[in-house]
C-alpha cells in the first residue's frame, strides 16, 4: 500500500508544478505589457514602471521568476486582488465553503437518485422502465445547464413562487459565519426561519448542479450492474435460492459499485465547471461566479490564483479518489 | 444466365456490418434523422428563414409564438425584445452549431490522434511528458480553461472554438495511446516491421485504422460537448458576440426577460437539447456497433 500511495504521489508533484507553470504563465500570454496589467494602475510613470518591474520581480531571469512564484505559492502568496486589494488566498477560502456546500447538495443528490436508478434500471433490463429511465437519463446528460436552471427558474419562482431566483439565504437574516457553510450557520444563529430560507436557496441550484451526474452516475450504474450481474457467482447465488433482493442489492451490488465510485470521484471536475455556470445564474457567491466575475473585471491576480486553486483542488480530489480506489480494490494497488 | 453465383456467402462490406448493428439501436435511428433534418435546415437557412436573423423590427417586439394570444404571422416562433424573428435566429444559429462542432472535432481528433500516435511509438520518457502534459490539462475543469484561454485571446467564436478543442484533445491523445499500446504487440505490426515498414507508414497506415473505433465514438461525444460548450461560453459572454444568432449567446441576450416572455429563453435551449440529444443517441449507436465487446454475435 505504501508504494501504491508513493507512486500516486509522484505523479502528483509533477502535475502540480506543471498546473504552476500554466498560471504561471497565464498573466503573460494576455495581450499587453504584463507589468502594466498587474500593475493594474493608469498613466504610470517610467519611474514608476521601473520600480514595478523590480517589485514583480521582471528584472529577473524568467527560471528565477518561475521559481519565486512556486516557492511563494507553496506559501500561500497568489497575490492581491486588484478590486478588493484582499489577497486571493484569503477570499478563495472566504467563498470557497459556498462552491464546497453546493457541491456536496448536488452529489448527494444525484448518488441518491441515480444509484437506485441504475439498479432498477439494470434489473429490469429490457423492459419499459428501463427504457424510460435510460432515456430521461440521456435528456439529462445532454441538457444545457444554463437553460435548465432558467426554465427551473421560470416555472418554480416565476410562476409557482415557491423558490427564490438568487443568493444563499434572505436578506432578513443575518448571522456571523461560524463555518461558511449556510445550512450549518443558519441552524447555529437560533433565528426563525434562517435554516428553511437557506433550504430554499439551495433547491434550484442544487437540482441544476446535479443534473449531469446524475445522469452519469445511473448510466454508470446499470452497466455496472448488468456487467456484474451475468458474472457466475451471480448465477452460484441465484441457484442457492437467495432471494432476487439480496442478489441484487447485496451480491451484485458491492461490485458494480467499484466502477461508480470512480464516476463519482472524476464528476468533481465536471461539477466545478457545472457551478460556474450555476453560480452565476442564481448569483451564488461561490468560486464559480468569483472566477466570471474577475475575468470580466480583468482582475488578473485573482484569475491566476483561482485558476491555480481549483486546478489543485481537483488533483486533491482525484489523488483521494484514487487512493480510496487503492484501499476498495486491492487488485489496482498490486499492479 | 448465371455468372457469379458463389457457394459461399459473401462477408459483408464493412459499411453494411456497421449499419446492421447501428440499425439494431432504435434510438440511434431516431437521433440520425433528427441530425440530419437539423442539418438540412442549417443548410436551407437562407431559404427557409422567412427574415433576416439580425434585422430589428421595432413595431414587433417581444411579439408571443403564433398560437398565443397576440402572436402575429409570420413570426411563428415570436420575436425577441430587439423585434427579431426568433426562428429565422434559431435556424441560422443551427449554422453556428454545426460549424462549431464540426471544427472543433477536426481540430481536436486531429491534434489528438497525431500526439497519441507519438506517445504510443515514442520512448519511455517522451511518452510519460506527453501524458503528463495530458493530465495536466485534465486536472482543470473544461469550461473553465476555456473561459481563461478565452480571455486571453479576446471573446469571439474563433476562439471559443480553438479553446473548447484544447481543452478536449487530451481525451484523444489518451485513447488513440491506449489503442496503440494494445495494437503494437500484435502479430500484424510485427510482421509489417520486419516487411520493413517505416515508422510513418506503421503509426498512420498500419495501425491507426485498427484504433479508429473508440475514436470515432469520442468524435461523436465531443461534437455535442462542443455545442453545449460553446453554447455556454456564449451564454456567458465570452464566444460568439451579439448580434451573430448563435444559440448560447440568443439565451444570454434574453435572460432578462425571461419572466416576462417565456418563448425567448425557450426555444433556442430546446434547440440546444434536440440537437445534442440526437447526436449523443446517434453516439451510443456508434459505440454498439463499433465496440466489438457489445456485438451480440
Amino acid at each position: 500500500m505504501l508504494r501504491y500511495l508513493l507512486s500516486k504521489l509522484m505523479t502528483f508533484v509533477p502535475t502540480f508544478i506543471g498546473v504552476t507553470l500554466i498560471s504561471f504563465v497565464f498573466i503573460r500570454a494576455l495581450p499587453g505589457d504584463p507589468i502594466i496589467v498587474m500593475a493594474g494602475e493608469r498613466g504610470i510613470t517610467p519611474e514608476r514602471y521601473d520600480e514595478l518591474r523590480t517589485q514583480f520581480g521582471f528584472d529577473q531571469p524568467i527560471y528565477i521568476q518561475f521559481w519565486d512564484y512556486l516557492t511563494g505559492v507553496l506559501q500561500g502568496d497568489l497575490g492581491t486582488s486588484f478590486v478588493t486589494k484582499k489577497p486571493v488566498w484569503d477570499e478563495f477560502f472566504a467563498l470557497f465553503p459556498a462552491t464546497l456546500e453546493l457541491s456536496l447538495c448536488a452529489i448527494i443528490l444525484a448518488v441518491l437518485i441515480g444509484v437506485p436508478a441504475g439498479i432498477i434500471a439494470a434489473t429490469k433490463r429490457g423492459k419499459f422502465l428501463d427504457r424510460a429511465l435510460m432515456s430521461t437519463a440521456l435528456i439529462g446528460y445532454s441538457m444545457p445547464i444554463f437553460w435548465w436552471a432558467l426554465l427551473l427558474i421560470i416555472v418554480f419562482s416565476g410562476n409557482l413562487g415557491w423558490t427564490p431566483v438568487s443568493g444563499r439565504i434572505d436578506l432578513l437574516y443575518f448571522f456571523p459565519a461560524h463555518t461558511g457553510f449556510m445550512l450549518i450557520d443558519s441552524l447555529l444563529s437560533g433565528q426563525d426561519g434562517a435554516f428553511g430560507s437557506a433550504v430554499k436557496h439551495l433547491i434550484l441550484p442544487s437540482i441544476v448542479l446535479a443534473t449531469v451526474p446524475l445522469a452519469v452516475i445511473a448510466r454508470q450504474t446499470r452497466s455496472a450492474m448488468l456487467e456484474v450481474l451475468s458474472e457466475d457467482y451471480i448465477r452460484t447465488a441465484r441457484a442457492k435460492g437467495l432471494a432476487p433482493a439480496r442478489v441484487n442489492g447485496v451480491h451484485a451490488l458491492r461490485n458494480a459499485m467499484i466502477p461508480v465510485v470512480t464516476v463519482i470521484g472524476l464528476s468533481v471536475g465536471t461539477l466545478l465547471a457545472g457551478a460556474i455556470l450555476t453560480e452565476t445564474i442564481f448569483s451564488w457567491p461561490g468560486i464559480g461566479k468569483w472566477m466570471v466575475d474577475s475575468i470580466f473585471r480583468r482582475d488578473y491576480p485573482v484569475v491566476q490564483g483561482g485558476l491555480l486553486l481549483v486546478a489543485v483542488a481537483v488533483m486533491v480530489v482525484n489523488l483521494v479518489v484514487d487512493l480510496l480506489y487503492g484501499l476498495i480494490n486491492p487488485k489496482i494497488r498490486k499492479r | 444466365m448465371s455468372d457469379t453465383v458463389s457457394t459461399t456467402p459473401k462477408r459483408p462490406s464493412r459499411l453494411a456490418e456497421f449499419w446492421f448493428y447501428f440499425r439494431e439501436n432504435r434510438g440511434a435511428v431516431i437521433g440520425l434523422w433528427v441530425f440530419a433534418i437539423f442539418v438540412a435546415l442549417a443548410v436551407l437557412a437562407d431559404v427557409i428563414a422567412p427574415f433576416d436573423p439580425i434585422a430589428q423590427n421595432r413595431d414587433a417586439t417581444l411579439l408571443p409564438p403564433l398560437w398565443q394570444d397576440g402572436g402575429a404571422w409570420p413570426h411563428l416562433l415570436g420575436t425577441d425584445p430587439l423585434g427579431r424573428d426568433i426562428l429565422s435566429r434559431l435556424l441560422h444559429g443551427a449554422r453556428y452549431s454545426f460549424f462549431v462542432g464540426i471544427v472543433v472535432v477536426v481540430v481536436a481528433a486531429t491534434g489528438g490522434i497525431v500526439i497519441g500516435l507519438v506517445a504510443g511509438f515514442a520512448p519511455r520518457w517522451l511518452d510519460t511528458l506527453i501524458m503528463r502534459i495530458m493530465d495536466i490539462i485534465l486536472s482543470f475543469p473544461s469550461l473553465l480553461l476555456a473561459l481563461v484561454l478565452v480571455a486571453v485571446l479576446g471573446p469571439s467564436l474563433w476562439n471559443a472554438m480553438l479553446a473548447i478543442a484544447i481543452v478536449l484533445q487530451p481525451h484523444y491523445v489518451r485513447l488513440t495511446r491506449a489503442a496503440v499500446l494494445t495494437e503494437r504487440s500484435k502479430d500484424y505490426v510485427t510482421s509489417a516491421r520486419v516487411a520493413g515498414a517505416g515508422r510513418a507508414r506503421m503509426m498512420f497506415i498500419t495501425v491507426l485504422p485498427n484504433c479508429l473505433a473508440p475514436i470515432i465514438v469520442q468524435a461523436a461525444l465531443s461534437f455535442s460537448n462542443a455545442i453545449l460548450d460553446v453554447a455556454a461560453l456564449g451564454f456567458l459572454g465570452m464566444g460568439a458576440q451579439p448580434p451573430t444568432p448563435e444559440w448560447g449567446t440568443m439565451l444570454a441576450e434574453s435572460r432578462e426577460f425571461i419572466l416576462r416572455a417565456w418563448w425567448v429563453v425557450t426555444f433556442p435551449g430546446l434547440a440546444i437539447l434536440i440537437t445534442v440529444l440526437a447526436i449523443n443517441l446517434m453516439g451510443d449507436g456508434l459505440r454498439d456497433a463499433l465496440d466489438p465487446k457489445l456485438k451480440r454475435s
